[in-house]
């Protein structure tokens, strides 16, 4: 009882904290307004369509899942100033477990994550996104699986570090590759030899497989997989950091 | 002064153990073997220059900070074993402020009583209590980034206490408020020693803070323990009284042989003599000093018998500096 409310209790820092930072909200949302009306209209204009969708539409699913990532990932960087000011000595030092202070870090860094993909749903809907009320539900039980994930790792990277520039350093090592080895821009089916490969052992690569499965209805591996790899690397990046909150 | 409490002791009377409990950072030994008992109900003071290895010590009984080696007990539970029973048992007032700036002062607090298990009955009714306490009602609803520090020192204080805790750990608590607010929390500081039977650990620099509260003092310098007694004690034993002269011809080696000297200090051409009765002796004392430019008596202080034992000053008002940074100065 009292470590769920424990995990309530830092649930509920986190959220009111996202909310109060009206920076962070506003640059969430703008960024992937710029992927899909800057990007995806200019990149768009040059091809015809992809599997069917003209590209702007092709590339939706990934940019939601991007924007996840990003914001799950950086996330982890919180802890780092927390560490810094001193806030998280309270938390340190409080009668609940490290697991449930992992917990509620993870649930909050999922609830900034998942704010914006609301956002982005509600976008989807006047770009001739096909979207219906079990398009989205599942699409966001999807994405909140691979913010769990990513929030994960952005915490465990945070947990290690000193600095916030080393975290960014760091961080951007592990974001940018994920990233254009997902098939979050472009169909993954077309590279060759050793890229190909690559994509293979990103776990992104099937997170945006499923959303782009869930949304569009295309995808290269079967959506069970997808949730099955997904599900294993983020129970396998939680166990990490939960012991890289036990050192702390 | 503190009155002890009476009738909460229980059969385990002592609150906090430690045994050849020692932290190194690398070769230097930020606490060196220390041996402690602190009793239930008192209040025990800490009193050190910077970087004597206090807030080090606090750390670790607080489970912060790992020990490299030795025992510690708090609360009966073992700080490496059972550092989750231990928490439960603590609250603490760290010297940098670890409240939330984002949030407001009643959200830290609200925050507080989940992570330490308040039960929900009560909740509202210990807020409002800790918050008249510190006399931050009226702010309670503002961001805490727009308190002073000395607010702030306050929240943190409020939230210290709010779980009424067995023992409560206090880092150079007072640092920075003003003298009513110091007065005020140290009022009710004793008081709830006294109504809650809780035990206070604290460190401080300040001397007449140490000295009107603490039941036994602690003189820590160099991570060891010099020297340990109640307040009044350790003044009687060691100072008496000092008188500070200004001689034309100081001629020392005469003075010490004076029965009642017990100890002579020669700073910036002053001579400062620990005196037991200055009262009844200064007329004599006079007499074998020759021609005098400066007197003055005063009762000792803690000031003094630290100085008995460290041979410095600790410098009052002073935040702790790192442990590092003393060693930046040798």
């Amino acid at each position: 009882m009292s470590e769920i409310e424990g995990i309530y209790a830092i649930w509920l820092r986190e959220a009111k904290i996202y909310m109060r930072e009206k920076e962070r909200v506003i640059s969430s949302i703008v960024s992937p307004l710029l992927w899909i009306f800057a990007f995806g209209a200019g990149v768009g204009s040059t091809i015809e369509t992809i599997e069917g969708y003209n590209y702007q539409v092709f590339i939706y699913p990934g940019v939601i899942v991007m924007t996840v990532l990003f914001a799950s990932l950086f996330y982890g960087v919180y802890i780092i100033w927390d560490r810094k000011l001193d806030f998280l000595k309270e938390v340190l030092v409080a009668p609940v477990s490290r697991a449930s202070v992992f917990a509620g870090k993870v649930l909050g860094g999922a609830t900034d994550a998942m704010i914006q993909v609301v956002f982005l749903l509600i976008i989807g809907l006047f770009i001739s996104v096909p979207l219906t009320p079990l398009v989205i539900i599942k699409a966001f039980l999807m994405l909140l699986l691979i913010s769990i994930a990513m929030v994960s790792i952005g915490l465990v990277i945070g947990a290690n570090l000193k600095s916030p520039e080393g975290f960014t350093l760091v961080i951007n090592f592990v974001m940018w590759p994920m990233f254009f080895f997902s098939g979050a821009l472009f169909p993954v089916g077309n590279l060759s030899g050793w890229l190909y490969a690559v994509t293979f052992i990103n776990p992104l690569t099937y997170g945006v497989d499923a959303v782009r499965g869930i949304i569009l209805g295309t995808h290269q591996f079967p959506i069970l997989l997808d949730v099955a790899v997904m599900f294993v690397f983020a129970v396998i990046a939680m166990g990490i950091g939960v012991l890289s909150f036990r050192r702390m | 002064m503190h009155t002890k409490p009476e009738g909460c002791f229980s059969e385990e009377p002592v609150v906090i153990k430690t045994e050849v409990l020692t932290k190194k950072y690398g070769k230097i030994s930020a606490v060196d073997s220390m041996n402690l008992e602190v009793k239930e109900g008192e209040i025990f003071g800490l009193l050190g220059p910077n970087g004597a290895g206090k807030t080090t010590l606090i750390s670790m009984l607080c489970t912060i900070l790992k020990p490299t080696s030795g025992k510690a007990w708090v609360n009966g539970f073992d700080i490496v074993k059972d550092p989750g029973k231990v928490r439960k048992s603590i609250g603490i007032v760290f010297q940098s402020p670890s409240v939330d700036d984002l949030l407001t002062g009643r959200e830290n607090l609200q925050m507080h009583n989940l992570l330490f298990g308040v039960p929900r009955e009560i909740r509202k009714q210990r807020i409002s209590e800790v918050l008249s306490i510190v006399n931050l009602e009226k702010r309670a609803d503002d961001l805490v980034n727009t308190y002073s520090g000395g607010m702030r020192r306050r929240l943190e204080l409020a939230r210290g206490i709010m779980h009424h805790p067995k023992i409560l750990f206090l880092d150079e608590p007072t640092l920075g408020l003003d003298p009513q607010t110091r007065e005020h929390i140290w009022e009710y500081i004793s008081d709830l020693a006294v109504k809650e039977c809780m035990t206070v650990m604290l460190t401080t620099h300040y001397m007449e803070e140490a000295e009107n509260l603490c039941d036994r003092i602690a003189i820590i310098d160099y991570g060891k323990i010099v020297v340990l007694d109640s307040p009044s004690e350790l003044k009687n034993q060691i100072v008496g009284d000092v008188v500070k002269l200004k001689l034309r011809t100081p001629d020392t080696e005469a003075l010490k042989k004076l029965e009642y000297v017990r100890k002579i200090e020669v700073k910036e051409g002053l001579l400062y003599l620990s005196i037991k009765d200055a009262s009844k002796h200064l007329q004599d004392l006079l007499t074998h000093t020759g021609p005098i430019d400066f007197v003055e008596v005063r009762s000792g202080t803690l000031n003094d018998v630290f100085m008995h034992y460290t041979g410095r000053e600790i410098r009052e008002g002073e935040a702790e500096g790192g442990f590092w940074e003393r060693m930046m100065k040798k």
